[in-house]
């Protein structure tokens, strides 16, 4: 089980959460060239290591959280509110290093 | 085949028993490298083994050599659920998997190596008309493309398989179901080995223990690879690495692919008396199961993705839960067999659920990637499509719509109508 | 001779007698006993059949690296196979059988396959069954048949499980996994210092090693009052001891798998507890004091009934008062085994040693001889005797390195082996974590755990002997404090790993002559020989010598074999140990049910059940339901004699001579508010929703990323902020979170909220040319005249319920069916007083409730698409929805849309069909064909069909490659060869029924 750090609720199962891909994808604008939409629809950098990604936590309250977890040891070492305004809103904007996810307060 | 590759047969087999079994040759050759090579296929999984195979059979190239950073056959085509079948409508699936499934129906006569293919039957369980109908379309259009499938009304799913969870207490009640009789189950350890032996006769060289890190590139062309045993030098180089391709992909100069490694689970029970003889299939209710009963007597059989990236060849307990739920759902008399062993492997979903096969726009690169989890039943296909893009270099008219840019033309193929998401597929 | 209860002693209650079945006879043990101590008792030796050669097989072991005493339990629905009979608790009434044998296990004529054992060398089967004539199997089929029969090892129940299952979530600061002295002074360690700690135990006694080291002392204690103390530490500070409970695996971020066995032990338990339960348990810190698994050394005819570890004849004597044998050789290449010996020897058996050694160190020789044990110095067991059970042990003197030369036979009835002790390692393997050789243990330590929250305490981590095991227990208990932030001041620091004595590197025993059959996996028949010939053919590495040979695939999951079969490899290829590999572990540690990993998902429970906040009334007026995802929708509604054509084609037809009201709850609702949410909606739908007035809906179609149709339903403008979005059945949840991720991470500047409301709105849709008669006076505050509330009109306002109260509703004038129609919404609590108020007066005009059936039968006439025909691939042209899409605007989806291949002219659009001979029922899912093209993917497809009553025949909605320009009103072939049936249709409009909308807009 991968135990995620929800700076709303707190750490759980990821079961509670949906898995919603890259967050490095940087969508553009509506009317973008073609190429650009082509480029950030199909194609993913997939690394082997850490991966910038969002999860919802769709059990919960509902958030996008941006982590970052490594792909091999599922190890998180940040989670934070993906909306900038709802993430400053809740002082957890800067990046967060837990201690582990195993570790951190319950 | 070669000569130099003693046949095996019963005789043979009662000889050897007669004289301790201490005349068997080695089924491969462990060769150093060379230094050059006409094709180079990374990956000796068994997409990889196999097109070395065609590479030599069919187009008489024989100066292949198949690099393997671990041991052959130790990534996905060893840790599958061994399904063979070719149930798929898309246009670029249906002719593709049923050409495979052709090579399989005469597999283990060609390679002289029992790859113990067991044409009992595929069954996908239908639930609703909805769903009836869907699959309907699906096995209409095998039918009429040559292929065989058929409808089992609820009586006579009934007859043939009495344990599925026919009451009333079932939280979708079964319908029937559609099958496909030519289909069936594999040893997947023997497919490869029966290729890397075949191919290894035929003078290919197998080299395990050579990692591939980086290529060689020379005037915009790929000309070789690096790895840990020193440079190797090709004409032409294929990848087949499945769920490391995009590790391996921007060395190559591809840049950023269309794919995502997922992890898939598997599980296996401990050896029972045949009870299962059927290859067994369904999705419901955002459930998704497959089981069948290896001949050793384990049930084999899985489920979903885990739904993350990851790289890890090992699952987590949610799935674990969900795939044992779906098998009771199903099947409830399994809830006392025990689960002998769950492991997991590495997928390389694309972005339909639907392969590549194909040049690339690096000049002497070819990719074999995006199996998704349905890569073992293709090996035999893949191989010999992938041998026939990089001997002419130019795909077959089989593997022509397995090409990398259909997502820039927009022409998916989307069997499930998932949508650009991997974890859909 | 055969084993036999010692007159004392055995942590068994002998004034509990038990009396259990064994293969038809009555047997009798105590409370304390496995079944496999019961079964030594009573004498039983053969129990089992190996799984190749069908060989005769008895216990081998005391615990869960059982490789022969394989035995089936129960009878009927209850029957479990495979069970370890070292690990079952022994009951009052239990019934045991012996299984993969006939006809049973002690006469079994699939013996004869020994006899062809040396034609059935690993992998045989790769060489031959492979086609004489080619492009065929039936060969191999055929002969699969045969093996699939003589393969397997128990059989399992055909019948539904009788019993249930449940998993429980649990948390806890340390998980400390095993009960030996290491776990104890563990788990007792971390408690004190105030940390949530649970205990878990494999076996339902706890103890682990102590249990069969009753004469030790651990810590100055006996071990009695010692374990007793630290339970009472642990308990007294609410430490939780969880026995009868396997850690099955170790997963992500400190989560053990944990298998609870509730009731297997229980004579008559009530019905409402779980057979087990599985336990996820989320540790923080995870202690692995998981104790050692002895290994056997190969040697001839090793499998025999008798042959035994040498640690278990230990143990049965000690725990549980029972003599595996009268006369016993311990054959060992290890220190500890004196100690084993001398124990046994102190029950009054006679035991001889045999130690490979010629010179062996005076305190070893002198606790031999003190203990009455016969020392032969510098030999090596070489060939069991005794077909159906050890008679005898051929020996022979050790010419080092596991070579030796046979010299004489000495009788006994037992062989107690010992090659040596293999930590049991294997959840940190699960870890990923490599374990890793010590030349020291002559076996595989753990690993390091790295950043993994594991710490590995006692023999686990090669720390075998009972004081170093507490003291390191101790020490580990204290690191993970330290972890914790809970750092005490002072901290023990563990002991280095170190053997309890000297091990020699003996893995087989080989001699000239004669060829020796030496087992390395005894369960499946994996022989040394086997190891060899799989060195010879190439397959090396560890895990083609495990696939080659099926070394370590048997239910022991290779806790008996992998290390020798790994030591053999490693001297066939001239490698060492550590070069050769290491063993990958993979969960569950042992084997576990399915039910158990299911839980309470089966049947009914296997996924929730949604209703409708309408449902009862469904039930109430007889109708039938279906399964659309989750939810239980109402289907048709029979009058007697009515099946599910002629009901849906009376209610579609009454729907358009009169009225009908169908339950339409289930579609997704979404509340959309802010100052932004038109802007926002304008740029998810692919028409113009910016400038829709307040009080009025609009049908919107929503694309997805890729330009591929997402979905369809209608928004309402309550007010220039807030706008109630209905979504399909199925896309409900997709759309809401296409939604939030488009809000949050896409365009988190657009001041917009969401909310699914889907739970909180019930609705309704009236239907009929009375439709408007039937709502007119229904409401306070909402006129239903023409002019006053107009087609996609929107209003609010309150319903008059009947019995008198009103309730708050909103309405919109949407038609699905084509008809005069209303889509009635109100608060989900109110919804029974709803649909009992429109009852009424729907039945007062004459007309009905009506189902999905029918509804699907109106808007195939009126050709709207649904799911059938929005799967994913197609695009708004496709489905006739093309002149919706805005050119005006960009939005989700309109880039990607225009790709080459989605607006190829020759793309499957949407049309009606017709049969051509009246009376033809096209069936979903045909392949339209053109005449004489009757092959692959055709023209295109069949979507949806209808048995339509306006039109009098089944008509359907399909898509036809170039649509209706180039084939309105020819004929085609829609084929359907899995249902048998060619039928000519006519390509038309799919707008079957009142194509100009007239009706709805009446």
């Amino acid at each position: 089980m991968i135990r995620i750090d929800c700076p709303f609720c707190g750490l759980r199962d990821h079961s509670e959460f949906t898995y919603e891909g890259d967050a490095t994808v940087q969508y553009p604008a509506l009317d973008a060239p073609m190429e650009d939409w082509y480029e950030a629809v199909f194609l993913r950098e997939n690394p082997r290591g850490p991966h910038r990604e969002f999860w919802r936590h769709v059990g919960g309250c509902g958030s996008f959280l941006e982590v970052v977890r490594d792909t091999v040891t599922h190890e998180i070492t940040e989670v934070k509110l993906a909306h900038p305004g709802m993430a400053a809103a809740t002082g957890k904007a800067a990046a967060k290093t837990t201690e582990k996810a195993t570790g951190g307060s319950e | 085949m070669s000569s130099t590759m003693r046949r095996y047969n019963a005789l043979n087999v009662f000889w050897n028993g007669l004289t301790g079994n201490k005349n068997w040759d080695r089924a491969w050759r462990d060769p150093e490298p060379k230094p050059k090579y006409e094709v180079i296929i990374v990956g000796a999984g068994g997409h990889g083994l196999a097109t070395a195979y065609y590479l030599a059979k069919n187009h008489g190239i024989t100066r292949v050599a198949v690099l393997e950073k671990g041991w052959l056959g130790g990534g996905n085509s060893g840790r599958n659920t061994t399904i063979v079948r070719s149930n798929y409508m898309m246009p670029g699936n249906c002719a593709f998997y049923e050409h495979s499934l052709k090579l399989w129906e005469n597999l283990s006569h060609e390679l002289n190596y029992n790859v113990m293919f067991s044409q009992r039957a595929h069954v996908s369980l239908c639930f609703s008309p909805g769903q009836r109908d869907a699959m309907a379309r699906r096995y209409n259009t095998m039918r009429l493309s040559g292929i065989d499938g058929e409808w089992w009304a609820l009586d006579k799913l009934r007859k043939n398989i009495p344990y599925l969870n026919y009451g009333e207490d079932a939280r979708y009640p079964i319908i029937g179901a559609f099958v496909q009789p030519r289909a069936g189950t594999a040893r997947h350890d023997a497919v490869n080995w029966g290729y890397a032996r075949t191919a290894d006769a035929l003078g290919v060289d197998i080299i395990q223990q050579c990692e591939v890190t980086d290529f060689i590139h020379e005037n915009g062309r790929v000309v070789g690879v690096n790895t840990n045993r020193g440079e190797i030098r090709a004409e032409k180089v294929g990848l087949a690495v499945a769920g490391s391709t995009s590790t391996l992909a921007p060395k190559a100069g591809l840049g950023r692919l269309p794919i995502e490694t997922h992890k898939l689970q598997a599980f296996v029970s401990e050896p029972l008396k045949p009870l299962v003889d059927h290859v067994i299939v369904y999705g419901v209710g955002h459930g998704h199961f497959y089981i069948s009963q290896s001949d050793k007597g384990g049930l084999v059989f899985g489920g979903d993705l885990d739904f993350y990236n990851s790289y890890a060849q090992k699952g987590n307990l949610p799935i674990y839960s969900d795939v044992a739920g779906c098998a009771m759902n199903i099947m409830p008399m399994v809830g006392r067999v025990k689960i002998l062993r769950q492991w997991a492997g590495i997928m390389d979903m694309s972005m339909d659920g639907s392969p590549f096969i194909c040049k690339t726009d690096v000049p002497g690169l070819y990719l074999n990637a995006g199996w998704c989890y349905g890569g073992f039943k293709a090996i035999p296909g893949s191989g010999w499509c992938f041998a026939h893009t990089i001997a002419h270099d130019d795909p077959h008219d089989i593997n022509a719509p397995l090409s990398l840019d259909r997502y820039r033309k927009g022409r998916h193929i989307d069997e499930g109508g998932g949508g650009p998401v991997p974890k859909h597929h | 001779m055969s084993g036999f209860r010692l007159s004392r002693g055995g942590r068994i209650d002998r004034a509990k007698r038990l009396a259990f079945e064994w293969d038809g006879s009555q047997h009798y043990g105590y409370q304390g006993d496995t079944l496999a101590s019961a079964l030594l008792a009573n004498g039983e030796r053969i129990l089992g059949r190996s799984f190749k050669y069908h060989r005769p097989r008895g216990v081998m072991s005391a615990g869960v690296e059982e490789s022969g005493a394989l035995v089936h339990l129960w009878r009927g629905a209850r029957r479990i196979p495979n069970a370890k009979a070292t690990q079952v608790e022994l009951i009052q009434g239990l019934e045991a059988f012996g299984q993969n044998a006939w006809p049973n296990v002690r006469i079994d004529v699939g013996a004869v396959n020994s006899l062809m054992g040396r034609f059935f060398g690993a992998g045989f089967y790769y060489k031959t069954f492979m086609g004489v004539l080619g492009r065929q199997t039936w060969e191999w089929m055929f002969f699969e048949k045969i093996i699939r029969r003589a393969a397997g090892m128990g059989s399992a129940s055909k019948e539904p499980d009788p019993d249930h299952y449940e998993i429980v979530n649990d948390h806890c600061d340390v998980a400390v996994i095993g009960s030996g002295p290491a776990g104890l002074a563990a788990a007792e360690t971390a408690a004190q210092a105030g940390l949530d700690v649970v205990l878990i135990e494999q076996d339902f006694a706890l103890g682990g090693s102590l249990l069969s080291n009753v004469a030790d002392t651990v810590e100055g204690d006996t071990v009695e009052d010692w374990q007793a103390g630290r339970l009472a530490g642990l308990s007294s500070k609410g430490g939780r001891v969880w026995n009868r409970t396997t850690a099955f695996g170790l997963y992500d971020h400190g989560v053990v798998g944990c298998l609870e066995r509730v009731t297997d032990h229980m004579v008559d338990p009530h019905h409402a507890i779980p057979r087990e339960r599985m336990r996820i348990l989320r540790a923080r810190r995870v202690i692995m004091a998981t104790g050692a698994l002895e290994r056997p050394i190969a040697f001839g005819d090793n499998d025999r009934p008798g042959v035994m570890l040498g640690h278990a004849v230990r143990t049965y004597a000690e725990r549980f008062g029972v003599a595996a044998g009268r006369r016993i050789v311990y054959a060992a290449c290890n220190d500890e085994a004196y100690d084993d010996a001398a124990s046994v020897a102190e029950k009054g058996l006679e035991v001889t040693l045999l130690d490979p050694r010629e010179v062996v160190p005076d305190h070893l020789a002198a606790m031999a001889d003190e203990a009455g044990v016969r020392l032969l110095k510098g030999y090596v067991p070489v060939e069991a005797h005794g077909r159906r059970g050890v008679t005898g042990l051929m020996i022979g003197r050790h010419l080092g390195g596991g070579k030796a030369r046979s010299e004489r036979e000495i009788g006994c009835d037992t062989i107690a082996v010992s090659g040596g002790w293999n930590p049991a390692v294997h959840l940190l393997s699960h870890r990923g974590v490599r374990p890793v050789w010590s030349d020291r243990h002559l076996a595989f330590l753990p690993g390091d755990a790295g950043r993994e929250p594991i710490h590995v305490a006692g023999s686990a981590a090669g720390v075998p002997d009972t004081e170093g095991a507490a003291l390191s227990g101790r020490a580990v208990a204290e690191a993970a404090l330290r972890a914790l932030g809970k750092g005490g001041a002072k901290s023990r620091k563990a002991p280095a790993a170190c053997p309890a004595g000297e091990t020699q590197p003996i893995y087989e025993v080989r001699v000239k002559a004669p060829k020796l059959k030496s087992f390395v996996d005894p369960q499946n028949d994996v022989t040394a020989d086997d190891v060899r010939l799989a060195e010879r053919e190439g397959y090396v590495s560890v895990e083609h010598l495990k696939r080659y040979t099926t070394l370590g695939m048997s239910t022991d999951q290779g806790k008996i074999g992998n290390v020798i079969g790994m030591a053999l490899m490693a001297e066939a290829t001239g490698k060492t140990i550590p070069e050769t590999g290491t063993t990958t572990f993979r969960p569950p540690y042992t084997p576990i049910s399915m039910g158990a990993v299911a839980g309470t998902e089966r049947g009914t429970h296997w996924r929730p059940t949604r209703r409708t906040p309408m449902h009862a009334a469904h039930e109430k007026l007889g109708g039938k339901f279906v399964d659309a995802g989750a939810w239980k929708r109402s289907w048709y509604y029979p009058k007697t004699g009515e099946n599910l054509t002629t009901a849906s084609m009376r209610e579609a037809r009454i729907v358009r001579d009169t009225v009908g009201m169908v339950d339409v709850s289930t579609l997704g609702k979404i509340q959309v508010q802010g100052p932004d949410a038109a802007e926002f909606l304008n740029r998810v739908y692919s028409n113009a929703f910016a400038k829709l007035p307040v009080g009025k809906a609009r049908y919107g179609l929503m694309l997805r990323v890729d330009g591929v149709v997402f979905d369809d339903g209608t928004t309402w403008r309550l007010s220039e902020t807030e706008f109630f979005m209905t979504t399909t059945t199925a896309n409900a949840g997709p759309v809401m979170l296409h939604l939030a991720n488009l809000l949050q991470t896409w365009w988190p500047d657009l001041r917009v909220h969401i909310s699914s409301v889907s739970d909180h709105w019930g609705g309704v849709a009236v239907a009929g040319p009375k439709a408007r008669d039937v709502l007119m006076d229904a409401f306070e505050g909402i006129d239903f005249a023409d002019q006053a509330f107009p087609f996609m009109g929107v209003r609010e306002g309150m319903l008059k319920v009947a019995g008198g109260g009103t309730v708050p509703a909103r309405v919109a004038r949407l038609s699905f069916s084509g008809e005069r129609a209303w889509e009635v919404f109100c608060p989900a609590d109110y919804c029974p007083a709803m649909w009992e108020t429109l009852l009424r007066k729907v039945q007062a005009a004459g007309g009905v409730p009506y189902g999905l059936e029918a509804l699907d039968i109106l808007r195939v006439e009126k050709g709207h698409v649904t799911a059938r025909e929005l799967d994913g691939r197609t695009t708004a042209t496709d489905c006739a929805l093309g002149g919706m899409e805005s050119k005006k605007k960009s939005y989700i989806g309109s880039v990607l849309k225009e790709r080459e291949h989605l607006t190829r002219r020759d793309r499957p659009t949407l049309v009606g069909l017709r049969p051509v001979t009246e009376g033809e029922q096209m069936k979903a899912g045909s392949i339209l064909c053109a005449q004489g093209e009757v092959v692959g993917d055709g023209l295109g497809w069949v979507s949806s069909i209808a048995d339509s009553p306006v039109m009098g025949e089944r008509i359907g909605l399909g898509f036809v490659r170039g649509g209706l320009t180039q084939w309105d009103g020819k004929t085609i072939l829609a084929e359907s060869p899995v249902d048998g049936k060619s039928v000519e249709v006519k390509v038309v409009s799919p707008h079957f029924f009142d194509p100009d909308g007239g009706r709805m807009h009446g």
